[in-house]
């Protein structure tokens, strides 16, 4: 074995992998359950070491800003929050969209609406893809099912954000945030000098040469001319994500005659439930949808030629299903499993679910 | 082979932290493990419980509905997880606190005087300690070295004299487990 | 002598500064704004540090402020500037990172993000426009707005009894640990803008000399907001602003005290 293997919390791993993933900021605001990112830097110390910086700023509005702030000058910035905090950062996070900036933010689901519950939930699915905030535009969004997975997306998700210049987000939930398992953490990455910075982004305000137009990093535009371009070439940008970046898993699936599509901690629990499922002669399969926008509708439409029903297994009042109706087109049945405020269901449940809806 | 495993009691009596070891213990003996907690205000009080599977493959749900071994300190999680074990499966409780007694026929039971083992030690904070040492009498799913690995990597540094001391508790929850 | 004998380069006496670009101001005649511009593009050519230079404008009437000085910018969403300048400024902490923000900006949406970054102690500079109206928006009330002063929203003349009372926020900001260097100016006269010139450039000294946090409030006229000429705004000004909003410095604790 090269690499250690540790036992750590995916809020821990997200917290280490940023350090390695050569981060130059981490700024956010306690909220269960997601607190253990910033204790686990503020233990850390980073600035001691690779010079990350690591702030608690007064409330996730100025968190997310100062990721907008520093993204602008070209630095490799996250933010991490749970569902209210998340909200919050919806101004920002549109803003860091309209302006085209690369930046992280991680959000550990957890119950709502409103002050909600701590317990987990997958109910910001919405919030995630269809927008957030307001204006058209697309966050690269990943759905971690593994401590593996969280430590993986963090340089994954910089790497995405900054081939397109464009904000990513790591959806993961209460679980994943809380559960600990085996991970191997990835090799440290030194953080870029500022001449690289300036090479790779030559946006970036970071002052103005004499050899140069000065740099604005904004999102506003009154002339509507110039603005629907600008809108124009997000969408272009969107699509060209859309064609190359969409990432799934497929588990038992080549023989499946019912399939469940679930991500996160949902996808691993319905691994379970098609485990038992299979012991008792039920031939069902899981997709797991990795990015969840872009969305696998391709994958997922290739199944309903081969499927006789699917299940969306989500931690919420059926939000996915919606996209995985529009993936199959009414050729095959599709119905939602959920549960609500913060209870997290077992392979059983999702069994009895599939027998109940779809079979 | 896997085994699944929910620790359950009150918060404080050391649940979380007893997962965690047990955790740790399966990954210095190269297992693939999970453990996965019941988060929240439950951590200051009231029940806590816990999660913990240790494995040979890859482990798909860190949560489930039934459960090769249930470890119970207290009655609410008697009540509770009880009916959660699979038949043949292992239950090991403290009688301490205990007003109901378990009653399924379909599985082991075993009862350890944790509690008041861990008074007459005059070592209190090693009750969770003399609890594992009984579960790994039982069901010897990891060796001790890996244990005291395990204990090394969970306890700061400045707590590693605590270690002897832990062995003991371990040791002596072995001795007193019984049918 | 002839008008060619005048513009020749030898006779020059005045000229803009560099980085002053000829882009029409979108300000109102009479407007504070252009000359506070000015002001900046003069102390950053004479610092020599355009270069190092990260400005961050607000949303108000200054968010195109990026238009008219050729230095990098970014455009913070509405009160949000202290937040993204306490980043960047610990992100590169080299830079002279400054935010130009008016009163709705920074004592209004951004109060929390003002006084987090003015008590946190990191060394920006926050250049405030207090002219007690919301311009960009059509004149409504701010928290700056006097007492009995008439806007589009409190109409009939601000009501302390429905609207509070006008917010002193420098005075607040000069309470703060993070605070090195408050001090209230304006730009109406030659000899103000002098002034206002100097405090200018002692806050963005400060900022490289990481001492902390400098505010500099300029008192402003927003003479299409208030309804009156520009004459006229700079007299209803000092009679009516300048008693509650005083001239000089609040605080300074970087060892050379300027005016009081």
């Amino acid at each position: 074995m090269s690499e250690e293997i540790k036992l750590m919390k995916g809020n821990e791993a997200i917290a280490h992998a940023a350090i390695r993933c050569g981060c130059d900021g981490y700024f956010g605001y306690p909220i269960t359950p997601q607190s253990e990112v910033l204790e686990t830097l503020m233990e850390i110390e980073p600035w001691k070491t690779t010079g990350m910086n690591v702030l608690q700023a007064e409330s996730e509005i100025a968190a997310i800003n100062m990721v907008y702030g520093g993204a602008g000058t070209g630095k490799k910035v996250l933010t991490s929050s749970s569902s209210p905090g998340v909200s919050l950062k919806q101004e920002g996070i549109s803003y860091l969209a309209g302006a085209e900036l690369p930046a992280l933010i991680v959000n550990v689901m957890r119950g709502g609406p409103g002050l909600g519950t701590i317990q987990p939930s997958q109910a910001d699915y919405f919030q995630t893809v269809k927008g957030g905030g307001h204006g058209d535009y697309r966050l690269i969004a990943l759905a971690p099912a593994s401590v593996q997975e969280m430590a993986d997306f963090v340089g994954l998700a910089f790497d995405l954000a900054f081939k397109y210049r464009n904000p990513a987000i790591i959806l993961a939930d209460g679980v994943i945030g809380q559960m600990m398992e085996k991970v191997v953490l990835p090799p440290f990455k030194p953080r870029r000098t500022d001449e690289e910075i300036e090479k790779e982004c030559p946006w970036a305000a970071v002052g103005k040469k004499k050899n140069r137009e000065r740099n604005v990093i904004t999102s506003l535009e009154l002339d509507p001319a110039v603005m629907e371009e600008r809108n124009n070439h997000l969408q272009r940008k969107y699509k060209t994500i859309e064609e190359n970046e969409v990432r799934y898993e497929e588990y038992m699936c080549e023989d499946a005659e019912y399939l469940f599509v679930a991500f996160g901690s949902s996808a691993r629990i319905c691994q379970k439930a098609v485990e038992l499922a299979r012991a008792q002669g039920i031939k069902v399969g899981l997709l797991r949808p990795i990015t969840l926008w872009p969305f696998p509708t391709k994958a997922i439409a290739k199944y309903a030629d081969q499927v006789k029903s699917m299940l969306s297994v989500e931690l919420n009042a059926g939000q996915m299903v919606e996209d995985i109706r529009l993936a199959v087109n009414g050729k095959v049945k599709v119905e939602h499993f959920g549960r609500l405020g913060g209870i997290v269901y077992t392979p059983d449940e999702i069994i009895e679910a599939m027998k109940a809806k779809i079979m | 082979m896997t085994e699944e495993i929910i620790i359950a009691g009150f918060g404080g009596q050391g649940v979380l932290s007893m997962g965690k070891i047990l955790a740790y213990s399966g990954l210095m003996q190269g297992k693939e493990v999970s453990w996965m907690p019941a988060y929240g205000p439950e951590q200051r009080g009231g029940t806590a419980n816990v999660t913990v599977i240790l494995s040979d493959e890859r482990i798909s749900s860190p949560i489930l509905n039934a459960y090769d071994t249930a470890i119970i300190l207290n009655q609410q999680s008697l009540d509770k997880f009880e009916k959660t074990i699979k038949p043949g499966g292992t239950l090991i409780y403290d009688p301490y606190g205990i007003t109901k007694e378990p009653t399924r026929t379909d599985i082991s039971i075993y009862r350890i005087h944790a509690m008041d083992t861990a008074i007459e030690m005059n070592a209190i904070k090693s009750f969770n300690m003399i609890i594992l040492g009984g579960l790994l009498k039982i069901r010897p799913i990891v060796e001790i070295d890996n244990v005291l690995k395990g204990l090394k990597k969970t306890l700061p540094e400045r707590h590693h004299h605590l270690i002897p001391m832990n062995e003991e508790a371990l040791r002596k929850g072995m001795e007193i487990i019984k049918k | 002598m002839t008008i060619e004998d005048i513009i020749k380069p030898e006779n020059l006496v005045y000229k803009k500064p560099d980085i002053m670009n000829d882009r029409p101001m979108h300000y109102c005649p009479g407007c504070s704004h252009g000359v506070v511009h000015k002001l900046i593009a003069e102390v950053l050519e004479e610092m020599g540090v355009v270069e190092d230079t990260i400005g961050i404008t607000p949303v108000g009437c200054a968010v195109f402020a990026y238009n008219y000085l050729d230095i990098d910018w970014e455009e913070a969403a509405h009160g949000r500037a202290p937040a993204m300048a306490v980043a960047i400024k610990r992100l590169r902490p080299n830079k002279l990172v400054f935010t130009y923000q008016g009163d709705g900006d920074l004592a209004a949406i951004g109060t929390a993000e003002t006084i987090h970054a003015c008590n946190r102690g990191d060394s920006i500079t926050i250049i405030f426009i207090n002219n007690g109206i919301y311009g960009m928006t059509g004149g409504q009330m701010a928290p700056t707005t006097l007492e009995g002063m008439k806007t589009a929203t409190c109409p009939y003349g601000r009501n302390t009894k429905l609207n509070g009372y006008p917010l002193k926020i420098t005075n607040l900001l000069k309470e703060l640990d993070g605070t090195c260097y408050v001090t209230r100016q304006s730009v109406h006269t030659a000899a103000a803008v002098r002034k206002a010139k100097k405090a200018i450039r002692k806050a963005f000294e400060n900022n490289l000399n990481q001492k902390g946090v400098s505010v500099v409030e300029i008192v402003s006229t927003c003479n299409s907001g208030w309804k009156l000429t520009p004459e006229k705004a700079n007299e209803w000004m000092e009679q009516n602003m300048f008693p509650a909003y005083p001239l000089g410095d609040l605080k300074d604790t970087t060892g050379d005290s300027q005016t009081k």
